[in-house]
Parts: structure tokens; C-alpha cells; sequence
């Protein structure tokens, strides 16, 4: 794949289904949200679909992947089930992490995807940790860790990205830009607002890049991924990118005005993937199929996590501390 | 048996480790190069090299999470703070992440971290250097909390500790590295287990309850008290979390009296449980309220004079133990 610049046409569709699987579970976790199904947080990710995708397009399946709270996209775009995600959401002990976790928490060790976390900016230093012990123990395996603009003020950022780049760890640090800082734009936030400029105070290449074109965030990602596989360090990728819906569930989104939203959606990364296969000659008849199976997987998923048991109190107390030595996973 | 200071210990347990395990390694401020800021890793870059032994930058908090996101994906890092006040700053690390990431994560990813360095009052480093962080600690569900007293407990303990599939505090003291005990040769292996009290010296009077620092303070009371007369039986719990309150009621059983000693404030934390855990558990048998000789209500002051009044002192335990037996001090 580094061979050729621009994604396949099979390849291509690959990545649009997965948005398009990404668009509609979160339509479908949003209506389950509305019907109560669902608690707590629910931090969607409709419009950025193609940052996640993208960039996972460029990796290998024993590469790490660390991101936010809004992580459902990552999720399901690394390969979880749309049934193991729903279940997480609606509770369930079939969920991703057992019903411990929820929205904001997910994790799926055999896709090597170390979570969902709540606590912003602390994952960016955690995130370090994988690309150390990659480099530990001279695997070429590297990190990918997301974030969103708003992290970008916090220490835990700082302190990982220059550790990271002190120690030329095999990481590439994502900054998605989707302009909010939950209801606070850039603007009121951000001294510097071009956030890949940041990448010059750790000594370590940076750049921007439109988020909205699947094709164009997987042709930029390749060269930082090869650098960072071969041993030469971080990069930082600001990724500029709007998200459709309120911060979580509960905002209105007051903060910005339809009109905005309206003309944002101009760009919207589903369809301009669909547009780019429908242009490289995929009959709409194909697109149709693939649009078919998605839609019958997201509503299997929302049955499957309806049906499904919730966790015992048991299983609570088994996790609070692991047994030495009895890793299942390992 | 062969008698050797706990700094020694603990760099022992380190090295042995590290030996045995190459997944095992050191990260912290100046635990290389300049050989450990108490000199507890001396030696430890020349046998190990960079790749294993890493001096960090000052960031608390990024090393912290760096130790955690390698746990997850299968290191087992030992992680300096060069002393426990500064883990104030990478206290979200341990407390949302350490503590967190194997349930919230359903079990899949474990978190073999140890967090270790010196606590308590290190003498007249006044009121942001002299913390005892155990109590914020031992708050919480997900880790363990070991306070070895002695150069043997420490080298055992921290052992099994890197040897844990779950994040550790190791809680050691600047005041302690000098302390000398007997410790097995060379060669004999000993893991001590967490959750197991140890029984210091066997008493009738009086249960005396330390572990860190304020168990040598513990210690010298009892000798103190024996010369009037006053037989204490003094408990070191070594691991605050498992607490092993059982050995601390079995003995109160006996004695019907307790005292507990420990250096962090009245408020909360280990000192407090076990009180609570002794008047559930043993309330027909108390003869006297449980007292507990702590720091007093005070940030730490510099000036020595009053330093020395806001540690517990010998006098201090002594005193409480009289009181229990309703004697004149």
C-alpha cells in the first residue's frame, strides 16, 4: 500500500462501508439514547468519520490504537463488532468491556485498541506507553493516539508528546481539529489555533490537513507512519474536521448556529467517499448492497444488545483486581 | 541471614527482578546517571544499561501514564518518584487510570505497574515535601498499597509486588534507608505476601499498631514502656491495602487495649479504618477507646523545634499507651 498514493477502488470501499457503518450505529445508538436505552455520556462522532478511517487504513493490525471518549468511530473502524459496541452502550455483560466501561471507555485488546478514556489529555501520555515498550522491545510496531483540540491545552499532552519525542518513540500524535472545544470554539481557547505549529516547540514534524476526504487523510498518514516505523520518531497531524452533533448528548449546541452546521455538512465524509467510488465507476446498485448489509448489521447489533444480560455483581467484584498470572487474553 | 540497610534491600529486589525478567525495568527522575537521588538505584545503569534503566525529564504525570500504557501492552515497569509528594501531580494517572483500566476495560488489559519512592517526612523540608500519601492511597479499589518498615519486608514485598498483575504503591522512607535489619542471603529467595501482617514483638498490656517511619518510633515505645513494666504486643501491618486487620483484632483480644501510630493527619485513612475495624470486630473485648498517636492538624512547618511536635514521638505513644491502661504518664 505505501507503493501507490491513492487508495484502490476495493480499498476504497472498504473504508466507506466502515463509515458508513460508523454514521449509522451512532443515528441508532442516538435513538436509543433519546429512548433511554442507553446513560450516562454518548459523545458522537457523525462527521469525523473519515480521520478515524483514514488513518487505520495505514495501519497493521499489531499496531496500537489510543483515543478519546468520542471513540466509537476508532472502535468499530479497528474492527469491534457492532454488536460488542452497541452492548457496551446499552450495559450489557456482551458489551466490549463488559458493561464496565460505557460510551466513553471502550477497549478491544485483540484489535489491539487501548481504549476510550474519559480524562482529557491523560490518555496522550499514556499513549506514550505502547511506543515505548514497542521500542523496548524492538518491535516495529507503532501508536496511534487521538485527541482533540481542546486537549491541546491540558499537561497530560504536553508531557506526552515531549517525552515521546525526547525518546523517539514510533507514535503519531492526531489532532482532531473539529473547532469545539465542547461549547467553547477555538477561538476563546486557543492561543495558537494552528495546533500543528506546536509540534515545533518537542522538535518533531507537524502538519495540517483537511479531515473530509477519506482518501486525502490516508495519503497523508502514510509517510508519517513509515518515518515513525522506522525509528526515526513522532509526528503531529492536526486533522481539521467538524462534527455534526452536539458535544454529547445533552448539548443543544447553542454555541454555533444551524446555518453553520448546515453548511459544514457540504462536506460530509460519507458522501464523498460515495461519490468518489460512484466517479471510479461503482454501480449505485453495489453501493446500495453494501448500504443494505450495514443497515441490517446495526439493527442486529441493537437487538443483540437489547436482548443481552446485563453484568452480575459477581463479575463487578472479580474486576477489581486482576489474579496474577491468569491473563485470558494473553 | 546477613544484615544490610533498606536502600540496599530495596535495590536488591529491583536488580533480582530485573534479572529474572526482561520485561522488568526502571523509569524515573535521576535513576540512572546520577545514580538515584537517595542512591537506592546506584549501580543499577552500568548492570542494566539505558535501554532499561530510564532517566526521565520532570514530568510526574507523563511518566506515570508512559509506566501504565507499557503495563497494558505487557512491560511490568517499575516507576521512581523521586519522592511521593511529587505524585500529587500524577495522582490522575494512578487514581483514573492505574486503578481503573483492567475493570473498565472488562478484564482485558492488566496494569503490572509499580509506583514506588519515599514517603513521609524526610526532616525539615517543610510543608510540601513532608507528605505521607498513604491515606489518599488507600482510598482507593484497584491497588495495592505496601509500607515496609524493614530492609526484609522491603526487599520481599517489593518482589511480589513487580511480580503483581495489578498496580502497586510502594510506600518506602527517606528516614528509612538507612535503617539495618536482617535480610535472607544471598541466593534464597523470599517473596512476602500481601495482606499479611507481622507480629514485631509479642505483648499482653497493650497493641501497638505502625508500619513505616512511626514503627521504629512504635518500637522504641515498647522498649520504653517494657523498663515500667507495660508489655506491648507491636503489629506492623506491611501492606495497607490488602489491610490485614484480622492479626491486629485477633491481638486486641488479648490485650484489650490499642494504640495505633501512624505519620499522616487524623483525617481519614489507614489509621481510621482500623479503629473502625477494631470496635466492629472486637468491641467486648476493648477495655479503653482505640487512641492513635498521628501528625498533628497542621501543614508541616519548617522550623525543627516545631517539626518535632507534629510527628508522633516516642513520648507521644508512650503517653497513649498509659492512657489506655488508665496510668499515670
Amino acid at each position: 500500500m505505501e507503493d501507490s498514493l491513492l487508495l484502490k477502488k476495493d480499498e476504497l470501499l472498504t473504508l466507506y462501508k466502515k463509515m458508513f457503518l460508523i454514521r449509522r450505529f451512532e443515528e441508532e445508538a442516538a435513538r436509543a439514547y433519546a429512548q433511554g436505552k442507553i446513560g450516562g455520556f454518548l459523545h458522537l462522532y457523525i462527521g469525523q468519520e473519515a480521520v478515524a478511517m483514514g488513518a487505520i487504513a495505514c495501519m497493521r493490525p499489531d499496531d496500537y490504537f489510543v483515543t478519546t471518549y468520542r471513540d466509537h468511530g476508532v472502535a468499530l473502524g479497528r474492527g469491534m463488532t457492532a454488536r460488542a459496541c452497541m452492548a457496551e452502550l446499552f450495559g450489557k455483560v456482551t458489551g466490549c468491556s463488559k458493561g464496565f466501561g460505557g460510551s466513553m471507555h471502550m477497549f478491544d485488546r485483540p484489535n489491539n485498541f487501548l481504549g476510550g478514556h474519559g480524562i482529557v489529555g491523560a490518555h496522550v501520555s499514556l499513549a506514550a506507553g505502547p511506543a515505548f515498550k514497542a521500542k523496548y522491545m524492538g518491535e516495529d510496531r507503532i501508536t496511534m493516539c487521538f485527541f482533540g483540540d481542546g486537549a491541546t491545552n491540558i499537561g497530560g499532552f504536553h508531557e506526552g508528546i515531549s517525552l515521546a519525542a525526547l525518546w523517539k518513540l514510533p507514535i503519531i500524535f492526531v489532532c482532531e481539529n473539529n473547532q469545539y472545544s465542547m461549547g467553547t470554539p477555538i477561538s476563546r481557547t486557543a492561543a495558537q489555533p494552528e495546533f500543528w505549529k506546536k509540534a515545533e516547540g518537542y522538535n518533531i514534524p507537524g502538519f495540517r490537513i483537511d479531515g473530509h476526504d477519506v482518501r486525502e487523510v490516508a495519503e497523508k498518514f502514510k509517510e508519517p507512519i513509515a518515518r515513525a516505523r522506522r525509528g526515526e520518531g513522532p509526528t503531529f497531524i492536526e486533522v481539521v474536521t467538524y462534527r455534526y452533533r452536539g458535544h454529547s448528548m445533552s448539548d443543544p449546541g447553542k454555541y454555533r448556529t444551524a446555518a453553520e452546521v448546515e453548511e459544514r455538512k457540504k462536506q460530509d465524509p460519507v458522501r464523498i467517499a460515495r461519490d468518489a467510488l460512484l466517479e471510479m465507476k461503482v454501480k449505485e446498485e453495489e453501493l446500495a448492497k453494501i448500504d443494505a448489509l450495514v443497515e441490517e448489521e446495526v439493527a442486529d447489533a441493537v437487538k443483540f444488545a437489547d436482548e443481552s444480560d446485563p453484568p452480575d455483581e459477581a463479575l463487578m467484584h472479580s474486576l477489581t483486581l486482576a489474579k496474577t498470572g491468569e491473563d485470558p487474553y494473553a | 541471614m546477613r544484615e544490610i540497610n533498606y536502600r540496599t534491600a530495596v535495590r536488591e529486589a529491583m536488580v533480582e527482578e530485573m534479572m529474572r525478567d526482561e520485561r522488568v525495568c526502571l523509569m524515573g527522575e535521576e535513576v540512572g546517571h546520577y545514580q538515584g537521588a537517595y542512591k537506592v538505584t546506584e549501580g543499577m545503569l552500568e548492570k542494566f544499561g539505558e535501554r532499561r534503566v530510564v532517566d526521565t525529564p520532570i514530568a510526574e504525570f507523563g511518566f506515570a501514564g508512559v509506566g501504565i500504557g507499557a503495563a497494558m501492552v505487557g512491560l511490568r515497569p517499575i516507576v521512581e518518584f523521586m519522592t511521593w509528594n511529587f505524585s500529587a501531580v500524577a495522582f490522575d494517572q494512578i487514581l483514573n487510570n492505574a486503578a481503573k483500566l483492567y475493570q473498565m476495560s472488562g478484564g482485558q488489559y492488566r496494569v503490572p505497574v509499580v509506583f514506588r519512592g519515599p514517603n513521609g517526612a524526610a526532616r525539615q523540608v517543610a510543608a510540601q515535601h513532608s507528605h505521607s500519601m498513604d491515606p489518599f492511597y488507600v482510598n482507593i479499589p484497584g491497588l495495592h498499597v505496601c509500607a515496609p518498615s524493614t530492609p526484609r519486608d522491603a526487599k520481599g514485598l517489593l518482589k511480589t509486588a513487580i511480580r503483581d498483575d495489578n498496580p502497586v504503591i510502594f510506600l518506602e522512607g527517606e528516614t528509612l534507608y538507612a535503617v539495618k535489619g536482617e535480610v535472607p542471603d544471598e541466593g534464597v529467595e523470599e517473596l512476602i505476601p500481601f495482606g499479611q501482617a507481622r507480629i514485631a514483638q509479642e505483648g499482653t498490656d497493650v497493641t501497638l499498631v505502625a508500619w513505616g517511619r512511626p514503627y521504629h518510633t512504635a518500637m522504641q515505645a515498647a522498649e520504653s514502656l517494657a523498663k515500667e513494666g507495660i508489655s506491648c504486643e507491636v503489629i506492623d501491618p506491611r501492606t495497607l491495602r490488602p489491610l490485614d486487620h484480622r492479626t491486629v483484632v485477633e491481638s486486641v483480644k488479648k490485650t484489650n487495649r490499642c494504640v495505633i501510630v501512624h505519620e499522616h493527619w487524623e483525617h481519614g485513612g489507614t489509621g481510621a479504618q482500623l479503629v473502625d475495624l477494631v470496635q466492629r470486630e472486637a468491641f467486648d473485648y476493648l477495655d479503653a477507646p482505640v487512641l492513635r498517636v498521628h501528625n498533628q492538624d497542621v501543614s508541616m512547618p519548617y522550623a525543627v523545634n516545631l517539626e518535632n511536635t507534629v510527628l508522633p514521638t516516642v513520648e507521644r505513644v508512650v503517653d497513649a499507651v498509659k492512657k489506655t491502661l488508665y496510668v499515670a504518664s
